[in-house]
């Protein structure tokens, strides 16, 4: 039965993801690409609700010519950032484009290998697509296309080269989504914290992650003009703060009134609309890159190109991680929260105050997140959607560790990460997400206790 | 400021298309949550599959606008079952995150270049219900008092309203049936109506599909009604103004997510107003709030009242807080 | 559910329950045996009390039943019968594995390995609600009130083949009104019966624990099953409401259905029990009359060296 329901699923599953795919290859060119250099409003509640009166200062720009340096027009160029397309445009007969964005920021600009005249190719393998690209605020920033002519066909030249150059991708692939990974491991350790020790799912915790990135960007600019660093550490208390006052205003009252978990689930909810709007108001629609930092000239180490800048962002995080399992395996408190979190009436029972862990797991958690913010702002941009993009991948990571388990929680974060930047080799950077989503998905399905998660009794 | 505007503009909204649109969502959203008890939080996706269903078949090959629509009916029973099996068996928690999980990767395929010589990407598709308004039988615009509609508008509303009274009719007598009376065991404890030889995966399917359906059908009317259709219209925060109709106006109530839609749309257009106008005549001063927050500031606002209610009258407006004491989870 | 045994322990008329209890024995016995007691005593005569002994007319019989968590062996049943028409008392100790083996055989919980059947019909790893609609009910340890039906709704709800609950003949009322004015028939008589007409338009939440006892009893009933499962039916129950219970068990058994109840308290166990089957660590270690079982050393063993580890408690 169960494998019958298991095949049927798949089947569903594969006839969705190749419906799209083969009306893809089946259709022509689609009509709406040739009217493209739109720009695109910016992401976000902001394009439902506010048309933005300013003008996207910022662009990206570039003009492509061949390896014979004739110009090439009617290529088509993505502007994405983080996965999400911010714009496309069309080069004209001088082989000129350019995409406004929605603020400063790194961005990512690719063009489609398959309109480039015949003979014509990116010099290296991925070439088609420039990542990394950082546009100051007010910036016109160039980018460019490397094209050469292609091998004379079937003297399998091709094949060779793309050999090495795949493995490089890989090996870069590998590095961000290890940095990506360990962000999302530091913020989900929380979320799943508080689920183990409340049962609650905290809708709101990816708005911590936006609060503790805003909050570090408002110490970071006039009139405070704090260095970054120490900006970060402020944000990462007062996102402490943020979450220990909302256990005690809202939380502990809710459980004090034995309210139902659907019922503070909704209140979760509630309350992530409420911090995102309000940041929203504060911090405006845009996206934003803290000013220190942010260019850097990028470290390389033969297999792999890292900034410095995200070099101490992943070690940082390797380092609070550790931290965390010290603390959950030797500290009073963390022992306290492990217990908590096995079994809340043999914790009780056993002298433990339960309340006062809870509360210390809220901050906890609320720091952790905080901090998360602050290097998801650094390694990509800060804007109000930020937390909840990386709330569902917290999600992810959370289920595909096992919900309530602390360590599946970091476990399932790296596997995320990499996945979200493997699918890359293959696959639009636009959909690195919901590949996350769908192995989340596929993991309900055959293991929904998660890597690490107990088998929960039935009946 | 001008309180006689803000009201018509309220009134106008509490009864206006979307707030009819909305509503049919929320009952079908009603019969997953308030009936059933699935935490649905990917109503959005129903939505998303029931508009595009409704809209490429049109754009893309030319077909008729109905079967566009049934088209849309067809992607959302797909979606029901795709999401269903391997969800339905799990705890409702889980499938609160699978399906606004769910939901947002639909949005990501609908909006990919791989979608787009169908969908349009994140550009979308217009220009495709011109079938709908060829039917409108009202010629004119409809003024009295403070309602003021277009003859469009005017269509798409009773298209909407009656759609909606449609489904609110057949859900209550599907409640009031044997069949309801299965669901709503389900919903009390599913254990209990398994040793009673009820098959509770059945019945949790057909109630996803059903609800299901009524979301794609008032996506399909969304579309209908803008004549425009992006993909980035579908974020998971529509699905949260859905819960907050449904909880508004109370939960498992047949006619909750009616007067929640109503209420709601006339509270949020009148904070809208209320808002712009107090900007606009420098009531609040130009520093302090600028026009373009409105909008953010009304999200809050959703979410405040979305959490006040939850914590002090999660019956809503119609149930009966005592009822809702019973629920034991 | 530990903490309502503890409440029951610490109970100080606790005496005055055992006595009251002793009486309903007295009771009943002073009626003398009741006709389906006569009836079950002559078919299990000559039946000798072994473990995974043969019964002249099994309802249910289970073969190699095994259960293990992790590493842990929860139930291993290498055989075991169940006599139609009896009350057949599933006993042990705390942990002994009687409701993980009730969750098996019921269709809630998949074993590692065995076979069993119910009335001929091998129902391994059936689905419990088709179970269920063969004629096997079972109730909860941890009562399950549908809380927001009405005490008719529930019982209703039991009601096997009911046309109105396919999605298409719902809203045509027409279709299946007679069939449900008959089921209400049939519930308003359950409900009679077990003395819970007041509360029939009430929800189920507002009753007390012990009238959810009754009303799951009388959901079962509607089902009209060859075989009732009891989870620990006495579990939190005031001893005036037991005494009701006990006889409603007794008339059922009369009236034919099978009965297999999981229970605590040995008195009530010894006073109305056909057969009873005692578990210890997952498996059979005695069963025979009631009489056999209050003899047996295996037993007594078993609930002496339980009595020492006793304050350890599993949760299901």
């Amino acid at each position: 039965m169960r494998a019958r329901v298991t095949s049927l699923f798949a089947a569903l599953l594969l006839t969705v993801m190749l419906v799209p795919g083969a009306a893809a290859v089946g259709a022509s060119h689609s009509p709406s690409t040739t009217a493209a250099t739109v720009a695109v409003p910016s992401q976000g509640d902001s394009a439902e609700t506010t048309t933005e009166p300013e003008e996207a200062a910022e662009s990206l720009r570039g003009s492509i010519r061949g390896p014979d340096r004739q110009p090439i027009p009617g290529l088509t160029v993505t502007v994405t950032q983080d996965g999400t397309e911010v714009g496309t445009a069309t080069t004209d007969d001088r082989g000129q484009w350019e995409v406004p964005l929605p603020g400063p920021g790194t961005y990512s600009a690719s063009l489609d290998p398959a309109e480039l005249p015949e003979g014509v190719a990116p010099r290296t393998e991925g070439g088609e697509t420039v990542t990394g690209v950082i546009v100051r605020p007010g910036a016109n920033q160039g980018v460019i296309f490397q094209l050469a002519a292609s091998g004379e066909g079937d003297d399998g030249s091709a094949p060779v080269a793309s050999g090495p150059s795949f493995v490089d991708r890989f090996l870069q692939l590998t590095v961000e989504g290890i940095k990506f990974g360990a962000i999302i491991a530091i913020t989900a350790v929380g979320l799943s914290l508080v689920f183990g020790t409340t049962r609650l799912i905290n809708f709101a915790h990816g708005e911590f992650v936006t609060f503790g990135a805003v909050m570090a960007f408002f110490l970071s600019v006039s009139p405070l003009n704090l260095p970054l660093i120490v900006a970060a550490v402020l944000a990462m208390v007062l996102t402490a703060l943020l979450a220990g006052v909302l256990d005690l205003a809202v939380w502990r009252p809710m459980r004090r009134q034995s309210a139902g978990l659907i019922q503070q689930f909704i209140v979760a909810i509630g309350l992530a609309l409420v911090i995102r709007h309000v940041l929203l108001v504060f911090f405006g629609s845009r996206r934003r890159g803290y000013d220190q930092y942010n260019v850097q000239q990028a470290l390389d180490f033969g297999l792999f190109r890292i900034t410095p800048r995200d070099i101490a962002v992943t070690l940082v995080a390797f380092a609070i991680m550790g931290l965390v399992a010290f603390m959950l395996q030797r500290t009073r408190i963390g022992k306290a929260m492990r217990a908590v979190n096995d079994n809340e009436d043999l914790a009780s029972a056993s002298g433990i105050n339960v309340e006062r862990v809870v509360l210390m797991v809220w901050v906890l958690g609320g720091a952790l997140a905080g901090l998360g913010g602050v290097m998801l702002g650094l390694t990509q941009t800060v804007f109000t959607d930020m937390g909840f993009q990386l709330l569902l991948l917290m999600f992810a990571a959370v289920i595909l560790g096992g919900l309530g388990s602390a360590y599946g929680a970091m476990i399932g974060a790296l596997v995320i990460g990499l996945i979200a930047q493997y699918s890359t080799l293959w696959f639009p950077s636009s959909l690195q997400n919901m590949w996350a989503l769908l192995v989340m998905i596929l993991v309900l399905l055959f293991r929904p206790q998660g890597i690490l998660g107990r088998r929960e009794r039935v009946g | 400021m001008d309180l006689l505007s803000i009201l018509s503009n309220s009134l106008r909204g509490a009864f206006g298309p979307e707030a009819a649109i909305y509503a049919l969502a929320a009952v079908g959203l009603n019969l997953h949550f308030g009936y059933t008890g699935l935490l649905n939080f990917g109503q959005v996706g129903f939505m998303l599959v029931g508009a595009y269903g409704t809209a490429v078949p049109v754009v893309a090959w030319g077909l008729p606008l109905w079967v566009g629509i049934l088209i849309g009916i067809a992607c959302a029973i797909a979606l029901a079952l795709l999401l269903g099996v391997p969800t339905l068996r799990l705890r409702g928690d889980y499938l609160a995150i699978a399906t606004i999980a769910a939901a947002e990767v639909l949005r990501y395929i609908y909006r990919s270049e791989w979608a787009e010589p169908l969908t349009g990407g994140v550009f979308g598709i217009t220009q495709f219900a011109n079938d709908f308004y060829d039917f409108n039988p009202f010629s004119g615009p409809f003024v009295v008092g403070p309602f003021n509609f277009s003859a469009n508008a005017l269509w798409v509303m009773t298209v909407g309203w009656g759609g909606t009274l449609l489904a609110c009719g057949l859900v209550a007598l599907l409640i009031h049936s044997p069949w309801g009376r299965v669901l709503r065991s389900v919903r009390e404890d599913e254990q209990a109506a398994r040793s009673l030889g009820k098959n509770i995966f059945s019945y949790k399917m057909q109630s996803l599909i059903l609800g299901g359906v009524l979301g794609a059908l008032a996506g399909s009317l969304m579309a209908i009604n803008t004549q425009a259709l992006t993909p980035d219209v579908f974020m998971p925060i529509l699905t949260f103004y859905l819960w907050t109709i449904m909880i508004l106006g109370g939960a498992s109530r047949i006619m909750g997510p009616v007067l929640g839609a109503i209420v709601f749309w006339f509270l949020l257009t009148f904070l809208d107003s209320l808002l712009r106008q107090a900007i606009g005549t420098g009531v609040i001063p130009s520093g302090w709030l600028e026009s373009s927050d409105v909008g953010a500031i009304r999200f809050a606002f959703v979410g405040l009242g979305l959490m006040l209610l939850m914590m002090f009258r999660p019956a809503g407006l119609l149930g009966k807080q005592k009822e809702l004491r019973l629920d034991v989870r | 559910m530990s903490g309502d045994q503890e409440q029951h322990e610490l109970e100080p008329d606790l005496l005055a329950e055992r006595e009251e209890l002793i009486d309903v024995e007295r009771e009943l016995e002073a009626q003398g045996p009741s006709a389906g007691a006569v009836r079950a005593a002559e078919a299990l005569t000559g039946v000798a009390p072994e473990p995974g002994v043969a019964k002249p007319d099994p309802i249910l019989s289970a073969d190699g039943v095994v259960r293990e968590f992790g590493g842990l062996t929860a139930v291993d049943v290498d055989h075991l019968e169940v006599q139609r028409g009896t009350i057949t008392a599933l006993i042990g100790p705390n942990g002994a594995g009687k409701s993980t083996f009730f969750n098996l055989v019921s269709g809630f919980d998949t074993p590692t390995r065995g076979s069993w059947s119910f009335n001929g019909t091998d129902i391994s790893r059936m689905a419990a609600h088709k179970i269920a609609r063969l004629g096997m009910v079972r109730t909860f340890q941890l009562t399950k009130a549908l809380m927001r039906l009405t005490t008719l709704e529930n019982v209703m709800l039991g009601a096997t083949g009911q046309s109105g609950e396919s999605l298409w003949r719902a809203p045509l009322r027409f279709l299946w009104s007679d069939q449900e004015r008959s089921n209400q028939k049939r519930a308003d008589v359950l409900l009679e019966r077990f003395r819970l007409s007041h509360m029939r338009d009430e929800f189920a939440g507002t009753m007390s624990g012990g009238q959810r006892k009754l009303l799951e009893m009388a959901r079962a009933l509607m089902v009209e099953p060859d075989l009732v499962m009891l989870d620990e039916p006495m579990a939190g129950v005031n001893p005036a409401l037991t005494q009701s219970l006990l006889g409603h068990i007794q008339t059922l058994r009369d009236e034919g259905v099978t009965i297999i109840l999981v229970e605590h308290d040995m008195d009530v166990i010894m006073s109305i029990s056909d057969w009873v089957v005692c578990f210890a660590e997952g498996r059979v270690i005695a069963e025979g009359r009631p009489d056999d079982i209050r003899r047996d050393k295996a037993v007594i063993d078993a609930y002496l060296g339980a009595r020492r580890s006793l304050t350890q408690e599993d949760d299901k």
